[in-house]
């Protein structure tokens, strides 16, 4: 062994990450989450198809003879409902499968900066909710002759790109719960119940009145009030809602963290 | 003279239930050295890594790398790592891989001097998940060190690929230690760490039975094996001074012995139509195998 080898392996100065190079890190994390799932077609397609075609029969075809108003009101509630999805699976089923395959073990020994995994995941699952509701929005005004407002579309958009955020938690606490395969099946068991029990498929009158008032038990429920007002279907404050979904997105995240460092 | 440590494990313990993974285990990596972890499944090597990687927790002692916590950012700039089963995102192309993880780093190695290296120049246009296995290996290989660390962790690294690939990429381990890299190798093949290692520490049942270089290894295990071809009876052979075992296999006459000088001047006295005679110094396998069995015995003996 020589010296002149020992000095170029360790001037002090390599160590300090710059800032630029720190936001480097977070943008080249969250670039490869977003490329990779929206390069893998069994993860996008299931989320756009469910969504869609629920929509298209329920909202345009059926609701047809009940007007615009109802297809209003269902773009509101299928919208909810798609944007549940990237959450609970891209977080959920993606975290649970990494940690099962050693790519999160890995992660965790690399110099990762630590949030960017996350964020590069939350990311990605924005953009994908973005993308259903931008589809539904394009099938209600050209196929259901819905006629919404600018600002209503912006709100909704809004809506679905930030309420999105606590079905990444959500999905995130079951991902550290379960590990491998058995997460999909784990989170359709959340997902199908919760958007019905909270009046994503049917209205909330057609349910029993013992189920409707355990609605406000879910958070997908609360999203989808805010959905519903920011249609103009609903005429209520937005506040409450929002305060109640960042309650669970808080819980649902801290529970998930707290077991990931439990486990790993 | 430059015998600093740049990771350490002292008197680390883990257990896992009632299994005791590790049992009092001190282990130190020099900088620019190259150290190869052996043992059989289940020794510790794996929990070893772990520790150094921050990624489990000793339940006693200390594990540390540059002088600070494993799971300190800025221990973990300094070090690459290649683990024995990472399944990476399928989807992403191996060039895309390697862009992520060299923004990882501060001062990362250039993008092509990487690829060069590491041998994956032809593959950095592929999904990852199209590639062989020997081929993910490469690129495992090429995201471990493309952070220019001080420290590179490799687990298994040449499992699955092929002689040509194997050869290849110890060249690149050989050019990084070169370089004033250490590197901490775990292997099954033996011939690998007597190939490489500087130093070689054989864990087994959680402990460390032994540590030093290649040679001093071979040395716990004294004996000389001497093959030929030759009419004299075994089982006289094995009655003289000095010889350990002596058997007869395949037409070939086989001693094992301590003194093979002196034994081979009384072969060729005593049998002068001899022929085919090979002399051979234990190998690092059969040291190892040696190691390994003492202290089941000595177990069993417990």
């Amino acid at each position: 062994m020589d010296t002149v080898a020992v000095v170029a392996a360790s001037p002090a100065s390599t160590q300090a990450m710059s800032p630029r190079r720190m936001l480097g890190a977070y943008l080249a994390e969250a670039r490869s989450e977003c490329l990779r799932y929206l390069r893998a077609p069994g993860f996008l397609l299931p989320i756009m198809l469910f969504p869609g075609l629920f929509y298209l029969v329920f909202g345009v075809l059926m609701g047809k003879s009940e007007g615009a108003d109802a297809a209003r009101y269902l773009l509101a509630s299928y919208s909810i409902f798609g944007v549940m999805s990237p959450g609970l699976f891209g977080f959920g089923v993606s975290l649970s499968l990494e940690r099962d395959g050693g790519l999160l073990t890995w992660k965790r020994a690399l110099p990762m900066p630590p949030g960017a995994y996350l964020l590069g995941k939350m990311l990605m699952a924005m953009v994908a909710a973005t993308v259903v509701v931008l589809m539904l929005l394009a099938m209600a005004t050209g196929l259901a002759h819905v006629a919404l407002a600018p600002m209503r579309v912006v709100a909704l958009l809004a809506t679905g790109m930030l309420g999105v955020v606590p079905f990444c938690a959500l999905g995130m606490l079951v991902g550290t719960l379960i590990k491998g395969q058995g997460a999909p099946g784990m989170l359709q068991l959340v997902y199908l119940p919760m958007s019905f029990l909270s009046g994503l498929w049917f209205p909330l009158s057609m349910l029993p009145k013992s189920l409707q008032q355990f609605a406000p038990v879910w958070p997908s429920y609360h999203l989808d009030r805010i959905a519903l007002i920011a249609v103009g279907i609903v005429h209520e404050a937005v506040l409450p809602h929002v305060l109640v979904l960042a309650g669970f997105a808080a819980a649902f995240f801290a529970l998930a963290v707290r077991q990931l460092r439990r486990v790993g | 003279m430059n015998d600093t440590t740049v990771a350490r494990l002292a008197v680390a313990v883990k257990r896992y239930g009632s299994l005791t993974a590790l049992d009092g285990v001190d282990l130190a990596v020099r900088r620019g050295e190259l150290l190869a972890v052996l043992g059989p499944n289940g020794a510790g090597k794996s929990t070893s890594i772990g520790l150094l990687l921050g990624l489990i927790r000793p339940d006693a002692g200390r594990a540390e790398l540059f002088g600070l916590d494993p799971q300190r950012i800025e221990a973990r700039r300094r070090i690459g790592v290649m683990l024995q089963s990472a399944n990476l995102p399928a989807t992403l192309r191996v060039g895309e891989l390697l862009r992520l993880t060299m923004s990882y780093y501060p001062n990362p190695r250039g993008f092509d001097e990487t690829a060069a290296l590491a041998g994956v120049a032809d593959l950095l246009l592929r999904p990852y998940g199209k590639l062989s296995g020997g081929q993910q290996r490469r690129v495992q290989f090429a995201l471990a060190m493309c952070g220019r660390p001080e420290l590179l962790f490799l687990d298994e690294p040449t499992v699955g690929m092929d002689i040509d690939a194997r050869q290849k990429l110890w060249a690149a381990m050989r050019a990084l230690v070169a370089e004033g890299c250490a590197v901490v190798l775990t292997t099954h093949y033996l011939e690998e760490a007597e190939a490489l290692a500087q130093r070689v520490v054989v864990l087994g049942q959680g402990r460390v039975l032994s540590e030093g270089s290649v040679d001093e290894l071979r040395k716990r295990v004294a004996l000389t094996r001497i093959r030929c071809v030759s009419d004299l009876d075994a089982a006289a052979v094995a009655a003289w001074p000095d010889v350990a075992a002596a058997s007869r296999e395949n037409g070939h006459l086989r001693i094992a012995t301590a003194r093979a000088e002196a034994v081979v001047r009384r072969l060729l006295d005593a049998d002068p139509a001899l022929c085919e005679l090979e002399v051979q110094r234990a190998g690092l396998a059969e040291a190892f195998t040696e190691l390994t069995r003492e202290t089941a015995a000595e177990q069993e003996a417990a």
